[in-house]
């Protein structure tokens, strides 16, 4: 220590504190700051959160308020996730067009860039569901039959039995779920939309999702078969009766009266 | 043993010979000689009966089919079959069968839709059937008979249809016998009692696919049978009504030969309702059970309704609004119950109207000569306003679809349906009065002053008319040959000695409705011969 303590009025010990003093910081950094890349994404996820939160001041804020905290005419966002967000906006539902019994599904006008940037900003605001990955959501590997029972024991008594849709009290619905974006349907289960429950994984595990992907994949798509002829909308007996009557009793009618119409007549006197 | 004697007689053609031999033992002679002329009169309307048998005969022929494949049991098994969103699944031999029947048997879901579809045409076939009859007044005497054999023919149909379309044992079918489980347990007293032999135990058991298998391919199609058969020598009695015109009349029938015109076009009909049918079933699906699922008490899915024949008992439910009354430790279940009544009640009086009518009109001469449904404005009013509250109740039955399908609310459409349910038939019967009084002054000036021709004449001192054409004779027949009833008149309720007549209640109702029927509001008198007359000799009217 002596040594130390006589030559620290040296004239080069400013310089070696200085040196020393830096290789400390500069180790200290490498060991505790996060490497370069991270710190480039965090800016990219300050930016896109800040993009985010510009598209919501001009779409979402008149009815969700500033900072997502809701207004009289929309609910809070704070928590509702990235995933919800993702499912309202890429539907388009959102933003809505006016006040109603049931927000419908319309044409998105977003892409998918700023529904991602929208996503991100209503995410750092809570956290909530996050937007699933393409594995978690795809119907391969699925047990389509186990979906099938899965559908008819969680979602049919408000979807019908292959997701056609149904009607709810007060003029809202169930929407039909014909050649919904597995993505959306995954995230309508996560979220549970408007007037749905919400099914998270503790209520139907990821499986069971994909496995009821898988089923609506199989009945209630552009690729499903009807192996009995035209579906008349899978609406059941309704549909059935009224084409019955129309098509069935109304086309042999037309026959009878045909066929009365050619008959052997008496010759006229 | 033959002699040459024998040789030299000329042998008889063979059809002949078949004839004879089938005479000596069945005694068809007679029955053919007494029939094979029998008339049939020629109008569309009168083939919906045929529709109805043919239908019948189909359903009977494709059931038989089905019967060789279907298993009419509730154990349970694991499905294997071919229908991929299926496999694996735990269901009752019924549901399975029935995905056998659609998928692995060849030909099957042909046969099936066949089935479904001509039963769905049936039902509707014997509806407008059973209206053509009532409109025209083809149910008074003496075909009141064979108006409740028609009748019970549809309430039948009713029923082996709503069992029919619960063997399948799938989640729709499944919630019907549920449905209809509830409306047993709301009847009071007997309603636990019978529901638990009906199911042999609580709901659903494994009994109620046998028991309904049985009822659907035995019991009641054997009665329906019975009845067709009834229905059909009734009609052969009384022979077939027609239409007025020039040469028909009460005593006879004008139209085509039984053999052989009568018999081509009816045997020609029954191959194109046939192929109709079959053409339809190949077309269109119906009741798809592969993806509704097998049933199961825990589930259930949105839009569950029967065929439509039940439909309007559905509705009925639908509307209602859910009373019930708890009464020492009873539950009395109205919102069930009360539908349960109005549904019996609302058949029963179209079935007893042929009675009520004849009781009204006090007329017991038979009529075979059927009425244009505006000269019986009362009664075509009184069948407009059955209509029209049938169809209101069927929109109830349907009321979610009917939502979803034209983005209403379904309260709303409930409502709509209870308020039209009360207000529809009554508005319906009156504008129908007015159409029909309306119509029978259009004939009257018809007859009295023929047929706007569409030609303006200028006559010489500038005044413009209208040219009409008389009617011919048989116009005018068609126009004039209705009978109309004078009211009932209960006469002086006091005598010349001003002693007070008892007049009962029933009678004051008769004389009350008789008044309603064709009194001054009731009917346009037909213009008389006198006064045809008048105007056509004097050459002043135009």
């Amino acid at each position: 220590m002596k040594k130390l303590s006589a030559r620290r009025r040296h004239p080069l010990a400013a310089v070696v504190v200085l040196l020393i003093a830096l290789a400390a910081t500069g180790g200290i950094y490498t060991l505790v700051a996060p490497p370069d890349k991270a710190k480039a994404d965090e800016t990219a996820q300050t930016l896109t959160i800040e993009e985010g939160q510009k598209l919501y001041a001009v779409g979402c804020a008149s009815c969700h308020g500033t900072g997502g905290k809701g207004t009289t005419d929309g609910p809070s966002l704070v928590g509702v996730g990235a995933a919800a967000v993702d499912f309202q906006v890429g539907t388009g539902r959102m933003p809505a067009q006016q006040p109603g019994a049931q927000v419908p599904k319309k044409k998105n006008i977003y892409s998918q860039a700023e529904i991602d940037q929208l996503a991100a900003y209503i995410a750092s605001l809570g956290a909530g569901p996050t937007v699933p990955t393409e594995n978690q959501y795809s119907p391969e590997g699925a047990d389509i039959a186990e979906g099938g029972e899965l559908f008819r024991t969680n979602c049919a008594q408000c979807h019908n039995f292959t997701g056609k849709g149904g009607a709810l009290t007060n003029g809202k619905y169930a929407p039909t779920l014909e050649d919904v974006d597995p993505k959306h349907l995954y995230e309508a289960m996560e979220t549970g939309p408007q007037n749905m429950p919400s099914f998270p994984d503790t209520t139907l595990t990821e499986q069971n999702k994909k496995d009821i992907i898988a089923y609506l994949d199989e009945v209630n798509s552009d690729k499903s078969e009807s192996p009995g002829g035209l579906e008349l909308g899978g609406l059941g007996p309704v549909s059935e009766g009224l084409f019955g009557w129309v098509f069935g009793l109304g086309g042999l009618i037309a026959v009878a009266v045909w066929v009365a119409a050619r008959t052997a007549k008496a010759r006229k006197s | 043993m033959s002699t040459s004697h024998d040789d030299d007689r000329r042998k008889a053609p063979a059809g002949e010979r078949v004839a004879d031999w089938a005479d000596g033992r069945l005694g068809i002679y007679g029955l053919a000689k007494a029939n094979m002329r029998k008339i049939f009169p020629d109008h569309w309307s009168f083939m919906l009966g045929e529709i109805c048998l043919y239908s019948f005969i189909i359903i009977i022929l494709t059931g038989v089919y089905l019967t060789l494949f279907f298993h009419p049991s509730m154990n349970e098994i694991e499905y294997h079959g071919s229908y991929v969103p299926m496999q694996g699944q735990l269901m009752s031999e019924a549901y399975a069968s029935t995905l056998d029947i659609s998928f692995d048997v060849r030909g099957g879901l042909l046969i099936r839709q066949i089935h479904h579809w001509a039963a769905i045409i049936f039902l509707a076939g014997m509806f407008v059937h059973m209206m053509r009859v009532f409109f025209t007044g083809a149910f008074r005497k003496p075909r009141e008979i064979n108006w409740l054999f028609g009748f019970l023919l549809f309430v039948l149909g009713m029923f082996t249809g709503f069992t029919g379309y619960s063997l399948p044992d799938d989640l729709l079918s499944g919630t019907g016998v549920r449905f209809t489980q509830g409306a047993i347990l709301a009847t009071p007293i007997v309603g636990t009692y019978i529901s638990m032999f009906l199911f042999g135990g609580e709901f659903p058991g494994g009994d109620f696919v046998a028991r309904f298998y049985s009822i659907h391919i035995l019991l009641l199609p054997g009665i329906m049978l019975g009845l067709v058969v009834g229905h059909l020598i009734l009609v052969f009695y009384h022979k077939h009504t027609q239409f007025a015109g020039a040469g028909r009349s009460n005593k006879n029938v004008v139209g085509m030969p039984l053999l052989p015109v009568y018999m081509a076009k009816a045997g020609g009909f029954f191959f194109l309702v046939f192929g109709f049918i079959a053409m339809l079933s190949a077309v269109a699906s119906i009741n798809p059970i592969w993806v509704l699922g097998p049933y199961r008490a825990d589930q259930v899915s949105t839009g569950a309704q029967p065929d439509w024949y039940m439909g309007f008992a559905e509705g009925l439910i639908r509307a209602m609004p859910g009373w019930e009354i708890n009464f020492a430790g009873h539950t009395l279940v109205l919102g069930v119950f009360i539908p349960l009544v109005i549904f019996g009640l609302f058949l029963g009086v179209i079935a007893l109207y042929p009675f009520i009518e004849s009781w009204i009109t006090g007329d017991k001469r038979e009529h075979h000569i059927l009425d244009r449904p505006r000269n019986a404005p009362t009664r075509t009013a009184f069948g407009v306003a059955w209509i029209t509250a049938y169809m209101i109740m069927l929109i109830g039955g349907g009321n979610d679809i009917i939502a979803t399908s034209f983005h209403m609310s379904i309260n709303a459409v409930t409502w709509f349906v209870r308020i039209g349910f009360f207000a529809g038939p009554v508005i319906a019967f009156i504008v129908t009065k007015r159409i029909c009084l309306g119509l029978q002054r259009r004939d009257k000036d018809k007859v009295l002053h023929g047929r706007e021709s569409g030609i303006i004449k200028r006559l010489p001192h500038g005044e413009f008319v209208e040219v009409h054409e008389p009617l011919s004779q048989e116009q005018l027949h068609v126009l004039t040959a209705h009978e109309q009833y004078e009211p009932a008149e209960i006469g002086p309720t006091v005598d010349e000695n001003g002693v007070e007549r008892k007049v009962k209640a029933p009678q004051k109702l008769k004389s009350r409705l008789s008044k309603a029927y064709y009194g001054e509001d009731g009917q346009i008198p037909k213009p008389t011969a006198e006064e045809y007359q008048e105007i056509t000799s004097g050459h002043g009217h135009h």
